[in-house]
């Protein structure tokens, strides 16, 4: 009876559910077999490894962007309102540019002086945002430099 | 690699002639730049080779391309032409537009066109359309719709007027910037043109003997010069032809 594990054919030892009962050593070796097998069974191209150059030409095959070409839709004199507005939409330089002139425009509209001055109020509004209620009045208070000795709060008993 | 082509520029080239980037050994580390080419360049392997005769064009930074006269059209990506509706089938169109063949144009293309709400497109209609997929292995594909779903004056156009056929370095004459007989044109009488890259022409005028004189000026343009040109414009706005 005790040899009758033995007997078990190899196929049979690897299926799923025999797997439970083995122990590590058979487990190993049959493993061990499998990657074998594997490892025969796959095969590769005898080939020099491909390298992939870098293309340094680049093909264009239209005459669009060689020569600027402009919009194809045209009309004179106003026989065509529709197409004349378009004729300008489509013929303006290219959006890019003029987002790049729009921008420096931008930068010089407002020096870096005035950005400091504007950020230097800033401050004072915005601590006074995030300030509590209470610290709100101390800091009015400052502001104004009247600097009141703060009577102690205390429950005053009403008069009769 | 640019210096073989800015020698070239402006100088007259032949189908089959080759530049070569041999690089000599001892500056092979240097990148090269790139260099793209336009039409009448082709590249093979390393060299790139002239496959149009004309005159060697160059554009900043590092854009060369053969500037050649021909009538034949062939397709290029992104070229706005005009096309002429030869067939329905199912969910597209097929549309002569002058190539070695037949382009296909889905209803989808147009602006604002769903699958319920079909466009209106007849056989026999005009429409002015652009290349989506050019190539020399597939079928070309067209659309009357920009990358925003616009249509931008693209679609079935073309209730009267008159269709021709110019060679193609006429109408990239027409459309090039600051181009001298559009110029001319504008000052003659009101009237409106398709021009398409594939050597089609539309105009259409307030009166068909309008019409004609412009189509016959256009066509007659084709081999003049500059001045001979404004003095038969001239003859025109006088009245005397």
């Amino acid at each position: 009876m005790a040899n009758d594990n033995a007997k078990l054919s190899k196929n049979l030892l690897r299926m799923k559910f025999m797997q439970r009962g083995l122990d590590a050593d058979t487990k190993e070796q049959l493993e061990e077999e499998e990657r074998r097998i594997i490892s025969d069974e796959h095969w590769y191209l005898d080939l020099p490894e491909l390298k992939a150059k870098e293309n340094f030409i680049i093909e264009e095959r239209s005459f669009g962007p060689c020569e600027d070409l402009k919009y194809g839709r045209m009309s004179f004199k106003g026989f065509n309102t529709d197409v004349e507005k378009l004729m300008i939409v489509m013929n303006a330089p290219n959006e890019e540019e003029l987002e790049e002139e729009e921008i420096s425009r931008m930068e010089t509209d407002i020096t870096d002086e005035d950005m400091a001055r504007r950020y230097e109020s800033l401050v004072g509004s915005m601590k006074k945002k995030f300030a509590k209620k209470r610290e709100r009045s101390a800091i009015k208070d400052v502001n104004q430099n009247a600097i009141e000795t703060q009577t102690k709060k205390a429950f005053l008993k009403p008069q009769d | 690699m640019q210096a073989c082509f800015k020698d070239k520029v402006g100088d007259v080239l032949l189908p089959g002639d080759v530049f070569s980037f041999q690089m000599p050994e001892s500056i092979t580390d240097s990148k090269p730049e790139k260099v793209v080419c336009g039409p009448g360049l082709r590249r093979n392997g390393d060299e790139v080779l002239v496959c149009k005769s004309g005159i060697l064009r160059h554009k900043q930074p590092n854009l060369y391309w053969i500037d050649s006269q021909q009538r034949r059209y062939v397709p290029g990506k992104g070229e706005s032409v005009i096309g002429i509706i030869t067939a329905k089938s199912g969910d597209i169109f097929k549309v002569d537009v002058g190539g070695s063949e037949q382009a296909s144009l889905s209803y989808l293309a147009f602006e604002g066109a769903t699958k319920r709400n079909r466009p209106n497109v007849q056989v026999g209609d005009l429409v002015y359309s652009q290349f989506i997929i050019a190539n020399k292995d597939m079928e070309p594909e067209l659309v009357c719709i920009d990358s925003c779903g616009r249509a931008n004056g693209m679609g079935v156009f073309g209730a009267g007027g008159l269709l021709f056929k110019v060679s193609l370095g006429l109408v990239r004459r027409l459309l090039a910037p600051q181009s001298e007989i559009a110029k001319d044109l504008e000052k003659m009488f009101p009237f409106e043109i398709v021009v398409g890259m594939n050597g089609r022409v539309w105009v259409k005028s307030k009166t068909i003997q309008q019409t004609l004189i412009v189509a016959n000026l256009l066509e007659s343009c084709e081999n003049m010069t500059a001045q001979q040109r404004q003095t038969l414009f001239r003859r025109v706005a006088d009245g005397s032809i």
